[in-house]
C-alpha cells in the first residue's frame, strides 16, 4: 500500500512537475542544474520574468507559468575582469559579458571557451550550463556563455 | 526666480581622506565634526543638534555595524538620536535628503547628517567583495561580476554606441587629479598625464586603474537648519534649494539602457524644477566619478551635455577650473578620494566651501550656484542636490 502511494506521489508528468515548481530564484538555479534555461511568463501581460518574482513588476499578477526559453542571445556589452573577489581571482582574467536572449529577457554571466581579444559586441552567444555544485553558499549550479 | 531655501548648511566639516593607518572610522567622523563645531561657533553641538542622520556602505570594513549611536557618542551629542542610511555609494546623500525631509517635516530645527567609511585595512580583493555586495547577488554577484566590471560594460557600452575613446575618459581622471593637487585633504595630491592613465594596470577591461577611484579612510558631516533660524548661527550661509532622488533595479542587465542612467536623469528633473534651475545656471558641480565612464555619463545625465557628447564635453575643457561648468574641482572620487559612506557629504563640503569663497587655489570666480550628483551601485540610487550662496 505504502509503496504505492510513493508511486503516485513520484509518478506525474512533466507539465504537472512544473505546475508545482514554485516561482522563486532558487527554484531557476534548479532548473540550470537540468540544464533547462526557464523563465516565469505572466499570465495575465505576458511578460518574461527572468529570474521568475512572486510579484509581476509591470501589472501586479501573481499568475504565472514556467516556459523554456531558448538558450540563444546577442552580446550587449562586454568587459574582461582582472581584479576580482576571493573566490573569482583564481579564474582571472576572465570575460563577462549581458546578453539579449532570443526570447527577450537579459541575462549577464562569464563567456568561457573563446579568447578575450576574439569577443565583440554583437556576437551570438549560446547559454550552456555548468551542473557541478559549488562549495561555497548557495550552492547553485552555474550557467555561462559560450560562442555557438 | 529660484527656488526658496529648503535647509541652510550652517557648517560642514572634512577628514583628511586617504589611507590613514591606525585611526578608526568613528575616530575619523570626530574629527570631520570637530571641524564643523569650531566652523559654527554660535553652535551650543550638545544642545542645539537634535537629530544625526548618517551614511555608511558597509559593516563588514570595520566589523561594526550599527555605527550611528556610535557616532552620536563619540562627538559628544549622546543622547542626541541617531540613525543610520544606506543606499550603497550614496548612503550619505541619503543623510541628507533625509535631514532635509527631517527639518521640513517640522520635527526638527536643527539636523546633523554625514557619512563614514574606513575601507583601507582591507586587501583589495576583500575591498572588491564588500563593494560588489551593492550589486545583484543571485545574477551579477554570482557570476564574479565587480563593480569596476558593471562600470566597464557600460564603458564598453558608451564606446560602442557613441565612440567615446579611453583618451576621453582618461582625460577626466587627468583632470580630476589636477584638482587634486589643489586640495590639502585630497588623497592623491599627485598629477597624472593620459599616457600614464592608459598605460595603467588594466582592472576591468577598458577600464584601467587610473579610471577607477580610491579606496579611502574618511569622513564628511554638515549641519542643516530651518532656513528662518540659520542667521542666528552664520553670516555665510548656503542654502539647499533643490533635492532629487531616483532609484533603478539592481541588476545592470534588467535596466532598459546600458549607456544612461534612468536614477540620474530621475533625480536631475526633481532638483532642476525644485530648484528652478537649468544646467546652465550651475556654476560648479562634483558628480560621482566613482570611475571615469561614470563622470561622462554623468555629465550626459545631468544635461551638461547631449547623449553620448559627455566624452567631447570633457575634450573642449568645459568641466575644467576657468570652463562653464567645472566639475569636480575637489578632485572628486578618483582623487580626493572615494570613502563610501562619506562621499555624498563630501561632495556637499566641496560646494559649500565653493560658494563660500573658502576654496582657495582652486576656488571658482563668481560661484552662485552649485550641484552634486552622488550615485550608489551601478546607477540603482542617484541623489542631485542644488545649492545656492546665502
Amino acid at each position: 500500500m505504502e509503496v504505492g502511494l510513493l508511486a503516485l506521489f513520484t509518478y506525474t508528468g512533466e507539465d504537472e512537475m512544473l505546475e508545482d515548481a514554485p516561482f522563486t530564484i532558487e527554484q531557476f538555479y534548479k532548473f540550470i542544474g537540468e540544464k533547462k534555461l526557464m523563465a516565469a511568463k505572466c499570465n495575465k501581460c505576458d511578460t518574461l520574468l527572468v529570474p521568475p518574482r512572486p510579484l509581476c513588476m509591470r501589472c501586479f499578477s501573481t499568475d504565472f507559468s514556467w516556459v523554456e526559453l531558448k538558450n540563444r542571445g546577442k552580446l550587449l556589452t562586454y568587459t574582461v575582469i582582472y581584479i576580482a573577489p576571493p573566490q573569482f581571482q583564481s579564474d582571472t582574467p576572465y570575460a563577462y559579458g549581458i546578453i539579449e536572449l532570443e526570447d527577450g529577457p537579459r541575462l549577464p554571466g562569464m563567456i568561457r571557451n573563446m579568447k578575450p581579444e576574439e569577443i565583440r559586441v554583437g556576437m551570438e552567444l549560446v547559454v550552456d550550463f555548468d551542473v557541478a555544485t559549488p562549495q561555497n553558499w548557495p550552492q547553485w549550479p552555474r550557467y555561462f556563455f559560450r560562442p555557438s | 526666480m529660484l527656488g526658496k531655501p529648503l535647509v541652510s548648511i550652517i557648517s560642514a566639516g572634512l577628514s583628511r581622506f586617504g589611507k590613514i593607518k591606525g585611526i578608526s572610522g568613528r575616530e575619523l567622523f570626530v574629527e570631520a565634526a570637530k571641524e564643523a563645531f569650531e566652523r559654527c561657533t554660535a553652535l551650543d553641538p550638545k544642545k542645539d543638534i537634535q537629530a544625526l542622520i548618517i551614511g555608511q556602505m558597509s559593516e563588514s570594513f570595520e566589523h561594526q555595524g550599527h555605527i550611528a549611536p556610535i557616532i552620536s557618542d563619540w562627538t559628544g551629542l549622546l543622547p542626541t538620536p541617531a540613525v543610520r542610511t544606506e543606499v550603497a555609494c550614496a548612503s550619505s546623500a541619503a543623510a541628507l535628503r533625509l535631514g532635509i525631509l527631517a527639518i521640513l517635516s517640522g520635527f526638527y530645527d536643527i539636523v546633523m547628517v554625514g557619512g563614514v567609511e574606513k575601507m583601507t585595512e582591507r586587501t583589495t580583493a576583500e575591498a572588491t567583495e564588500y563593494l560588489a555586495m551593492a550589486a545583484d547577488f543571485p545574477f551579477e554577484q554570482w557570476n564574479g561580476v565587480t563593480f569596476p566590471g558593471l562600470f566597464a560594460l557600460m564603458a564598453t557600452a558608451h564606446m560602442h554606441k557613441y565612440r567615446t575613446t579611453e583618451e576621453q575618459m582618461a582625460m577626466v581622471a587627468v583632470k580630476n587629479h589636477h584638482n587634486a593637487t589643489m586640495n590639502p585633504k585630497a588623497h592623491m595630491q599627485k598629477e597624472v598625464t593620459v599616457d600614464q592613465v592608459l598605460g595603467s594596470k588594466m582592472i576591468a577591461q577598458p577600464l584601467k586603474l587610473y579610471d577607477c577611484s580610491l579606496i579611502s579612510d574618511g569622513a564628511a558631516c554638515a549641519i542643516l537648519a530651518r532656513p528662518e533660524i540659520a542667521s542666528k548661527y552664520t553670516g555665510n550661509p548656503v542654502h539647499i534649494i533643490g533635492s532629487g532622488h531616483g532609484s533603478d533595479t539592481a541588476g545592470l542587465y534588467e535596466r532598459e539602457s546600458l549607456t544612461s542612467m534612468r536614477a540620474i536623469k530621475l533625480a536631475t528633473k526633481e532638483a532642476y524644477r525644485m530648484a528652478n534651475v537649468k544646467p546652465e545656471d550651475i556654476n560648479v558641480a562634483e558628480v560621482h566619478d566613482c570611475f571615469t565612464i561614470a563622470e561622462i555619463i554623468a555629465y550626459e545625465d545631468l544635461d551638461f551635455c547631449a547623449p553620448g557628447k559627455g566624452g567631447k564635453l570633457m575634450k573642449d575643457g568645459t568641466t575644467m577650473i576657468g570652463g562653464e561648468i567645472p566639475a569636480n574641482t575637489s578632485g572628486g572620487l578618483k582623487a580626493k578620494g572615494h570613502p563610501i559612506g562619506a562621499t555624498g557629504i563630501a561632495q556637499l563640503y566641496e560646494v559649500f566651501l565653493q560658494l563660500t569663497g573658502q576654496a582657495e587655489k582652486r576656488q571658482v570666480e563668481n560661484c552662485e550656484i552649485g550641484l552634486t550628483q552622488n550615485l550608489g551601485g551601478s546607477g540603482s540610487s542617484c541623489f542631485v542636490h542644488i545649492y545656492r550662496r546665502g
